[in-house]
């Protein structure tokens, strides 16, 4: 069904149609609608969800461990200063393998105090073992938290759903949706690797580890991130085949025998394809590659697409304060050091707080990638 | 009343081999508690020294379902099991009543996880809140809490030549958990224990969550002989140091009467933690103060069983 939404609609409607068997949720700018929305389904018995509105995003994540813990498919929605709320929690379900799913509306972190978009918030949560995925469109985003319960549950990881703040939140699109039935068909039935709550079998979750079993506790969840990526690839290849339509982990854009391409993730890739096909009907060899999974980070999928160019400019919608570069800048140029032949890395920080990034900074960049070089290591567009 | 003899017959749930130091007040209560606690039970704790002595992987002293996450979220890690509880009900997943039961230090109860609690309970989530308080953060290194009474000497509110120690009292912590409306709210010590298994077995009866909060001596930050535990706490009560009461119903009952209170002196001389007020006329004003404050409490105590009690 073709439908106009924005999207924090387009992922309530995801929610309702995942039918998750407890959301636990603390309203919050700019993700509040998908709890409203869900909130509405709840009364309007359209889900089968027990719904806990705690007063916290604290207690949301914590609740949200106990109910997985528990043999439950479990969701909350979240964003910025939630998130950092939840940040302590986030590691324990990573570290108790918990499949829990989250859409996030991306949003810039206090201070100073800032409610738009920007990858500030996901890209800090980044070490505490959750699946990232950064979606462009609000169809993207529909279709990417519906494959997140399907990977999440398969990989026992969680799974972080991010569509940027107000940019797509609240923006209206037009969407191709699923019925119901084939999306959950297609997430199947939720079998949990165990559960709390089987009392004839009582299991203690959530142990203390002395030096001698913590780092294997750790060693093996990092194998289970490490092993995640053929998972995506897998659930990304039979939602193409059951929906007709797919992504890739990495995408690339006007790619072919380009010398400098841009890269980047969320709304943003939407005005970098118009700068593209601006400048490659100037004959310039630009591209784009668009990376959707930030966790894991699709490392040799990366090298092999980024070898070949000339120049790759990289562009964080987050800063590190301080480490020469933002998250994909820094951890990008760690995946492609040792390759025999590698691209120039270009640097830039851009739209934070929901700064616009028009198309004419996207041109700027794209030649300044072309031309292979600029001054500064790390470029910040748009600050005035 | 419980008879011991019947208790004895239940199963083990809290099984021996943990960690918990020697006289140690807060494992007696989880043991006690459990004996008396009707099957299924399901355990959610904080971090906490209950959780650090009962969970030490690969062992675990809990012989029922227990969930650990953090040192803020017992009553908010158990309103998800409570969610996911009603939700496997509704499905007809699972069939007989289960109880749950988190059982927080005063550090997780008191102070960094009360938000948590105060929202389990205006949810209406139902389980049993347990706070085994000894008094401090004996968990972290004995530093005072919200629940270290006054006078005591703690490493984050020590003694010294200006300041003999806590200078406030206790936060009221059954007050607050009565406004929040709970189903049930009682006050005991492990000393009693009839008194406590026959609280539990109505915090666990209660339609809503339910509030206990047991006295559990603790050796190593009292500074007391471990062998003196119960006696602690049994002087506690009797010095009218740590009223026995409940809220039920919407009426309040003095449960333990002490036939003379002592006073409080003899609560506090066998304990470090208050040795410094025996050394001077400034920690006599400091134990009369305390006397002051136990002698008031009790008046509005008294005032509350009037105003709110059985008929």
């Amino acid at each position: 069904m073709i439908l106009a939404k924005t999207g924090n609609e387009a992922l309530a409607y995801a929610m309702r149609q995942i039918n998750p068997d407890v959301v636990a949720a603390y309203p919050i700018t700019p993700s509040t609608e998908i709890v409203q929305i869900f909130a509405q389904y709840v009364s309007d018995g359209k889900v089968n969800s027990e719904f806990v509105a705690v007063e916290s995003e604290h207690s949301a994540m914590a609740a949200c461990i106990g109910a997985a813990a528990s043999g439950c498919r479990t969701m909350t929605a979240t964003a910025s200063q939630g998130l950092m709320l939840m940040h302590e929690m986030l590691f324990i379900a990573g570290g108790l393998r918990l499949p829990i799913v989250m859409p996030i509306a991306s949003r810039s972190v206090s201070s100073p105090l800032n409610i738009h978009g920007d990858h500030s918030d996901s890209l800090a949560s980044r070490d505490s073992g959750w699946l990232q995925f950064f979606c462009e469109t609000v169809q993207e985003g529909y279709d990417t938290l519906i494959q997140c319960v399907k990977i999440a549950e398969r990989a026992s990881l969680p799974a972080i759903c991010a569509v940027d703040g107000f940019i797509l939140s609240h923006c209206m699109e037009r969407i191709e949706t699923f019925e119901d039935q084939p999306v959950r068909e297609f997430i199947g039935a939720y079998k949990p690797n165990w559960n709390l709550l089987d009392y004839k079998k009582p299991i203690l979750v959530g142990p203390a580890t002395m030096q001698d079993y913590f780092f294997e506790f750790k060693r093996s969840q990092i194998e289970g991130m490490n092993k995640a990526l053929p998972i995506v690839q897998e659930v990304q290849a039979e939602f193409r085949q059951k929906f007709g339509r797919g992504y890739g982990v990495v995408e690339e854009y006007r790619t072919d025998d380009a010398d400098a391409v841009v890269l980047l993730m969320g709304s943003a890739c939407g005005t970098m394809r118009e700068a593209v096909d601006t400048m490659r009907n100037q004959g310039k060899k630009v591209g784009m590659v668009k990376l959707r999974l930030f966790r894991p980070l699709p490392h040799q999928v990366l090298r092999e697409t980024l070898a070949k160019f000339k120049t790759v400019a990289i562009m964080d919608r987050a800063d590190t304060v301080n480490s020469w570069g933002g998250a994909l800048f820094t951890e990008i140029g760690s995946a492609l050091y040792d390759l025999p032949q590698r691209p120039k890395l270009l640097s830039y920080v851009y739209g934070l707080g929901g700064k616009e990034f028009s198309l004419g900074d996207a041109a700027t960049v794209l030649e300044q990638a072309h031309a292979g070089k600029k001054e500064d290591l790390v470029t910040y567009i748009g600050v005035r | 009343m419980a008879r011991l003899k019947d208790l004895c017959q239940n199963p083990e749930l809290f099984s021996s081999g943990h960690r918990a130091c020697a006289g140690c007040g807060e494992a007696l209560a989880v043991r006690q508690i459990l004996l008396a606690a009707p099957q299924p039970v399901v355990g959610i704790m904080p971090t906490g020294c209950t959780e650090i002595f009962s969970s030490i992987y690969p062992h675990a002293a809990w012989q029922i379902p227990m969930i650990h996450t953090a040192f803020e979220t017992a009553a908010s890690t158990a309103s998800g099991v409570v969610a996911a509880y009603n939700f496997h009900k509704k499905m007809g997943n699972i069939k007989e009543d289960v109880k749950f039961i988190a059982f927080g230090g005063d550090g997780g109860t008191y102070d960094i996880g009360f938000q948590a609690i105060s929202g389990a309970f205006e949810r209406r989530h139902k389980f049993l809140y347990v706070c085994t308080d000894n008094e401090g953060y004996m968990n972290t290194g004995i530093q005072r809490s919200s629940a270290t009474p006054y006078g005591a000497h703690t490493t984050t509110s020590p003694a010294g030549a200006v300041i003999p120690g806590k200078t406030m009292p206790r936060k009221d912590i059954m007050e607050i958990m009565i406004a929040h409306n709970a189903a049930y709210a009682a006050q005991t010590t492990i000393a009693h224990w009839n008194d406590l298994v026959t609280k539990v077995g109505k915090a666990l009866a209660a339609d809503g969550p339910s509030f206990l909060n047991v006295l559990v001596p603790c050796p190593l930050g009292w500074q007391h002989a471990g062998n003196l535990t119960v006696e602690m706490a049994r002087l506690a009560a009797d010095t009218g140091f740590w009223p026995i009461y409940e809220w039920e119903n919407g009426r309040y009952k003095i449960n333990y009467q002490p036939k003379e209170k002592k006073p409080v002196e003899e609560f506090m001389k066998p304990q470090g933690r208050f040795s410094h007020l025996f050394k001077d006329e400034a920690g006599k004003a400091v134990i009369a103060e305390a006397q002051r404050q136990i002698d008031a409490q009790w008046a509005l105590l008294r005032k509350r069983q009037e105003a709110f009690g059985a008929s």
